[in-house]
C-alpha cells in the first residue's frame, strides 16, 4: 500500500462522508439524523471515548520515575538549575508542562540535519513548530467562537474573541483571520506530509484522513458563511436545541449545513480512536511530567517484586582461596 | 593538522527514503550491522530467557530462527504484561502523530540513512504490531490504521532494529510529547527476550556480572591485581607509592565504578585518576571486588536482570557498614542509579546522607539515594580549594566534553564537568550546540552494542559526534575528548582512529590526576600514560 492508497482512501472517505451528507440534507425526513442524532451520538462517543481512554492510562503504573533531563539538575547549591527543563518540584514540573501544552517547547527545538560534503549541517527550521502552533491555535479558537450558537446571550468574552479575529474587515460579512489559518496551516501540514520525502515515508492513511476531515471541515464552513449562505437563524436554533436538550430541527437551513455538522460529527466520533488523542496524552506522559528528583525522593513501584541477587556469600564461597591468597579480607576463613 | 581523510568528502548519506510504505520492506539483515546472538550455554548459570525449554541454537543466516512452538503467544503475553505494567509504554503507543520531529535526530539514522533507524519508524515496528493485535480499530482496519499482525518477518525486523538503538532518548528531548524511544527499545528488547533472543554482548556480559561482580569476568584476585598495576605506573610516572583497600568492613565510602576503568585502555588512566584523588584527600574509602561492575548490562535484556545486577551494590554497602558509595564515571550506569536503583531496592534505611568529609558538602540532592557522582564529588572540592591542581600541565591539550547520553538526559549532569575541566586545563573548546549538553550524540555504541561484528553500524553511528569533533579539531586544533562513561571510553577510540585520527580520548579524572599535584609527588614530566609531557601527541 503506497501513499497513493494511502492518500486515496483517506480522501474517498472523508468525500464520501460529504455525499452522504449532502444527499441526506436534501431530504427532509432525513434532517433530523443529520442535524440532531449524529451529532449527539458523535458527542457522546467523544465524551465517553475521550474519558475511557485518559482513565485508562491514569489507572496504569508509572513503575519508574524517568523524564527525559533536557537541563543542569538540581545539584550543588553554586550550580545553576534549570528549574523548567529539569525540574525538581511540582512547580518546575507545572512550568515545563505549560511550556509543552501552550508553547509545543520541545518542537520549538526542531533543527533539521542535512548531508553537505560530508558533514552534517544543522539548520533552524520552525516552520513545523509555527505551523502546528497555527494550527492548534486557530482551531481553539474557531470552536470557542462556535460557543456563540450554543450560548445565549452570548458571553461578553466571545463576542470579544469574534471582533479580535475579525478585525481586518475585509469582505462582508467579516472574513476571520483564523479561518484563513486554519486552512493554511492544515493545508501546509498535509502538503509537507506529501512533499518531503522522510514525511512521506512514514505517513499512514490515519495520519491523512484526519488532515482531510479537518480540511473539509475548514472549506465547507467558508463556504457557508460566504458563499453558500445558509439560513443561521435556522442553525442558532437548532445549536441551541441541542445544547438546551430540547432538540428542535428547523426548516430550510440549506444543505451544506449538514455536510459541515456531518465532518465535524465524524471528527468528534474518530477522536478517541485515533492519534488525536495525543491531546489528552502529552499531560500524563511521563517524560516529560515528572520531576529528576529520584535521588532525593524515593519514587514508589507500585508492583515492584524482590529478585533473586546472587549473594555475597554464594561470591565468597566460590572465591574463598583466591581472595585469601590475595590479601583480599573474607567472612569466613 | 591533518585533513579530513578522503572518505570523509566522499561520504554521501543519502537521507532520502526509498519509495513504497516500509511495511512492505523484506527482511534484510546485513553483516556488519547486526550483534551475534547469545548462546543459550551463556545463560545457563543465570536462569533467565536462556532457551532451555526449548533448546535450540539461534544463526542468524538461517531462515529458521529457532523459536519455541508458541513463540506468538509468549511474544504477545509479555507485551500484553508490559503494557499493563508501564503507563510509558502505553501511552507512548498510542499517541504519536508522525510529525517526523524525531526523523533526523538518531545518530544511526544520520549515519546510515537506513529510514529504519528514525525513531518513528522503529517505534512503529512495534506499534503497527500493537495496532494490529491489541486495538479494535486496528484489527477492523489493518493496514488503513497502520496496524499488521505480529508475523516471523515482522519479529526479525523489530529485532534487528531494536539493536540499532543506544537509548541514547536524543530524540525525545525533541519530540512534542516526550516519547522515548528508549524506553520503547527497552520494551522491545525485554518482550523479545522472553523469546531468548539478545545478543552475545549482552548476555555474556550479563552471565559473568552475576558470578564475578564485573563483565570482564575477572575474579577477585584480577580484579585486585588490574588496579595493583595501575599502582605501579603511578608509582613510575607520579612517584607516589601507596596501597587502596578491598573489601574492607566499616570504611566510611564505597566506591563502584563500571569495571571498563578496571581494564582497559584509556579508561585504566581514569582510574589512575580515582586513586590519586582520593589518596590525595587521604578518603577513607574501600573498593569491593564483588560489587566490582557499575554498569548494569541486565539493563539491556530485562528490568528484572537489571535489578538483579544492581542489587549487588547496596548489599556491599550493608556489608561493610559504610556510610555511603561514591561512583565513578560511567553512562547508562547513571542513569540506572538515577532513575531506578532507589525505587527497586529502597527505602535505603542503612546508609546516612552523604557529607563530603573534605568539605562538609551535604550532598542533599542525593539524600535518599545515598549516592554521589564523582563529578559532583570533586567539582564541590575544587570549588572549595580543596585540591592544588596545575593546570599548565595539561596545555599540551585541547580539550573538548563529550557529554555522554545518560548522564545529560537520564540525570542533568551538564555543569559539574565543564566546571572540573576548566579548572584542569587551560584549553576547553565547545563542539557546536547542537551536538553538545541535552541535544549531544551518543557514541555510536551504547546499549550493549560494542561488539566488535557490528563495527560498521558502530562506526556509522558515531559519525555524528566524531562529525562535530572534526569541526573543534579544525577549528580550534582539539586534540583530546573528555568523556564520563566507560562505554565512551571504550567505543570512542576506534571512532576516532576511523573519523579522527589525531584526537585522544580521556576520562575527566585522567585530566584532573595530571593536573593534581599531591605531597611528595616526584617531577612530573610525564603523564600518567607515561608519555613524556613536552612531546606528546595524544592519539585515539
Amino acid at each position: 500500500m503506497g501513499v497513493k492508497v494511502s492518500l486515496g482512501v483517506s480522501l474517498g472517505a472523508v468525500l464520501a462522508i460529504v455525499v452522504v451528507a449532502l444527499v441526506g440534507g436534501e431530504v427532509s425526513a432525513l434532517q433530523p439524523v443529520f442535524g440532531i442524532l449524529v451529532p449527539y451520538a458523535a458527542f457522546a462517543i467523544f465524551l465517553v471515548g475521550f474519558i475511557y481512554r485518559v482513565v485508562d492510562w491514569g489507572r496504569s503504573p508509572v513503575p519508574y520515575r524517568i523524564p527525559t533531563t533536557c537541563g543542569q539538575q538540581k545539584t550543588l547549591p553554586w550550580i545553576k538549575q534549570n528549574k523548567i527543563e529539569c525540574p525538581s518540584s511540582t512547580l518546575g514540573v507545572i512550568g515545563r508542562m505549560i511550556l509543552e501544552v501552550f508553547a509545543f517547547r520541545s518542537l520549538f527545538r526542531h533543527t533539521k540535519a542535512e548531508m553537505a560534503s560530508g558533514n552534517i549541517v544543522y539548520g533552524g527550521s520552525k516552520w513545523i513548530w509555527l505551523g502546528a502552533l497555527a494550527f492548534h491555535y486557530s482551531f481553539l479558537i474557531i470552536a470557542v467562537r462556535h460557543l456563540r450558537l450554543f450560548l445565549e446571550p452570548v458571553p461578553f468574552l466571545i463576542n470579544g474573541i469574534d471582533l479580535v479575529d475579525g478585525m481586518f474587515q475585509i469582505g462582508a460579512p467579516t472574513l476571520y483571520l483564523t479561518d484563513l489559518l486554519l486552512i493554511g496551516a492544515v493545508s501546509y501540514l498535509l502538503v509537507r506530509r506529501l512533499i518531503v520525502p522522510k514525511m512521506r515515508y512514514i505517513s499512514l492513511a490515519n495520519d491523512y484522513f484526519p488532515l482531510f476531515l479537518i480540511l473539509g471541515i475548514g472549506i465547507s464552513g467558508v463556504l457557508m458563511r460566504f458563499f453558500i449562505r445558509v439560513d443561521i437563524v435556522g442553525v442558532k436554533e437548532l445549536a441551541m436545541g441541542l445544547a438546551t436538550l430540547h432538540p428542535v430541527m428547523p426548516e430550510g437551513i440549506g444543505a451544506i449545513f449538514f455536510v459541515h455538522v456531518a465532518l465535524v460529527s465524524t471528527l468528534f466520533a474518530y477522536f478517541p480512536f485515533s492519534k488525536l488523542m495525543h491531546a489528552g496524552g502529552v499531560f500524563l506522559s511521563p517524560g516529560r511530567n515528572l520531576a529528576n528528583t529520584n535521588r532525593a525522593k524515593m519514587h514508589v513501584n507500585p508492583w515492584e517484586y524482590p529478585v533473586k541477587i546472587h549473594s555475597y556469600e554464594d561470591y565468597e564461597n566460590e572465591f574463598r582461596e583466591k581472595m585469601k591468597e590475595a590479601g583480599i579480607p573474607v567472612e569466613r576463613e | 593538522m591533518a585533513k579530513n581523510p578522503e572518505y570523509y568528502e566522499s561520504l554521501n548519506i543519502d537521507y532520502k527514503p526509498p519509495r513504497g510504505n516500509w511495511m512492505d520492506r523484506p527482511v534484510d539483515i546485513k553483516s556488519g550491522i547486526y550483534c551475534y546472538p547469545a548462546r543459550p550455554v551463556v545463560l545457563e548459570n543465570v536462569g533467565m530467557n536462556d532457551r532451555s525449554d526449548w533448546g535450540k541454537y539461534w544463526v542468524i543466516e538461517d531462515e529458521d530462527w529457532e523459536l519455541p512452538d508458541d513463540w506468538k503467544e509468549r511474544f504477545l503475553n509479555k507485551m500484553r504484561d508490559m503494557l499493563d505494567k508501564y503507563r510509558t509504554f502505553k501511552i507512548y503507543m498510542d499517541i504519536c502523530v508522525r510529525c517526523g520531529a524525531c526523523a533526523d535526530k538518531c545518530h544511526y539514522f544520520l549515519g546510515s540513512g537506513d529510514p529504519m533507524n528514525m525513531p518513528v519508524l522503529r517505534a512503529e515496528l512495534l506499534r503497527s504490531i500493537y495496532r494490529g493485535e491489541f486495538t479494535k480499530t486496528g484489527k477492523i482496519l489493518g493496514r488503513f490504521a497502520g496496524a499488521r499482525k505480529l508475523t516471523k518477518n515482522a519479529l526479525k525486523q523489530l529485532w534487528y532494529y531494536m539493536f540499532q538503538c543506544s537509548e541514547c532518548r536524543r530524540c525525545s528531548v525533541f519530540c512534542p510529547y516526550g516519547i522515548d524511544t528508549a524506553e520503547i527499545t527497552i520494551m522491545g528488547r525485554e518482550i523479545m527476550n522472553e523469546l531468548g533472543m539478545n545478543i552475545a554482548w549482552v548476555q555474556e556480559s550479563v552471565s559473568k556480572c552475576i558470578h564475578t561482580g564485573n563483565h570482564l569476568g575477572l575474579q577477585p584476585q584480577a580484579y585486585k591485581e588490574c588496579i595493583d598495576a595501575m599502582l605501579w605506573d603511578i608509582e613510575d610516572n607520579v612517584g607516589i607509592t601507596f596501597e587502596p583497600t578491598f573489601n574492607r568492613k566499616g570504611a566510611e565510602i564505597l566506591f563502584v565504578t563500571p569495571s571498563g576503568d578496571v581494564f582497559a585502555d584509556p579508561g585504566i588512566f581514569t582510574l589512575a585518576g580515582y586513586l590519586m584523588l582520593f589518596e590525595h584527600l587521604g578518603l577513607d574509602y574501600t573498593w569491593s571486588t564483588y560489587a566490582s561492575e557499575g554498569g548494569d548490562f541486565g539493563y539491556f535484556t530485562a528490568n528484572e536482570m537489571a535489578k538483579r545486577m544492581n542489587g549487588k551494590i547496596y548489599n556491599e554497602a550493608k556489608r561493610l557498614g559504610v556510610k555511603w558509595i561514591l561512583g565513578g564515571e560511567c553512562g547508562h550506569m547513571w542513569r540506572v542509579l538515577n532513575q531506578y536503583m532507589t525505587t527497586w531496592h529502597g527505602p535505603i534505611d542503612f546508609l546516612e546522607e552523604p557529607v563530603s568529609p573534605i568539605t562538609g558538602t551535604k550532598f542533599e540532592n542525593a539524600k535518599a539515594h545515598k549516592m554521589v557522582h564523582i563529578m559532583e564529588f570533586v567539582a564541590d572540592l575544587i570549588k572549595h580549594n580543596k585540591l592544588k591542581l596545575d593546570p599548565s600541565r595539561n596545555d599540551h591539550l585541547k580539550v573538548t566534553y563529550h557529554d555522554s547520553c545518560n548522564p545529560s538526559r537520564g540525570l542533568g549532569l551538564f555543569e559539574e564537568p565543564r566546571y572540573v575541566i576548566k579548572n584542569v586545563c587551560n584549553h576547553f573548546y565547545e563542539m557546536p550546540e547542537n551536538t553538545i549538553r541535552e541535544q549531544t550524540y551518543c557514541c555510536g555504541s551504547g546499549s550493549g552494542l560494542n561488539a566488535s561484528e557490528n563495527m560498521e553500524l558502530r562506526l556509522r553511528g558515531g559519525f555524528p559526534r566524531q562529525n562535530a569533533l572534526r569541526y573543534v579539531a579544525d577549528k580550534y586544533g582539539v586534540n583530546m575528548l573528555a568523556c564520563i562513561c566507560a562505554i565512551d571510553r571504550a567505543a570512542l577510540p576506534p571512532a576516532a582512529q576511523y573519523w579522527n585520527p589525531d584526537v585522544g580520548v580521556t576520562g575527566v579524572c585522567e585530566l584532573v590526576a595530571n593536573a593534581l599535584i599531591m605531597e611528595g609527588e616526584g617531577e612530573r614530566t610525564h603523564n600518567i600514560r607515561g608519555f613524556e609531557i613536552a612531546t606528546w601527541e595524544p592519539e585515539p
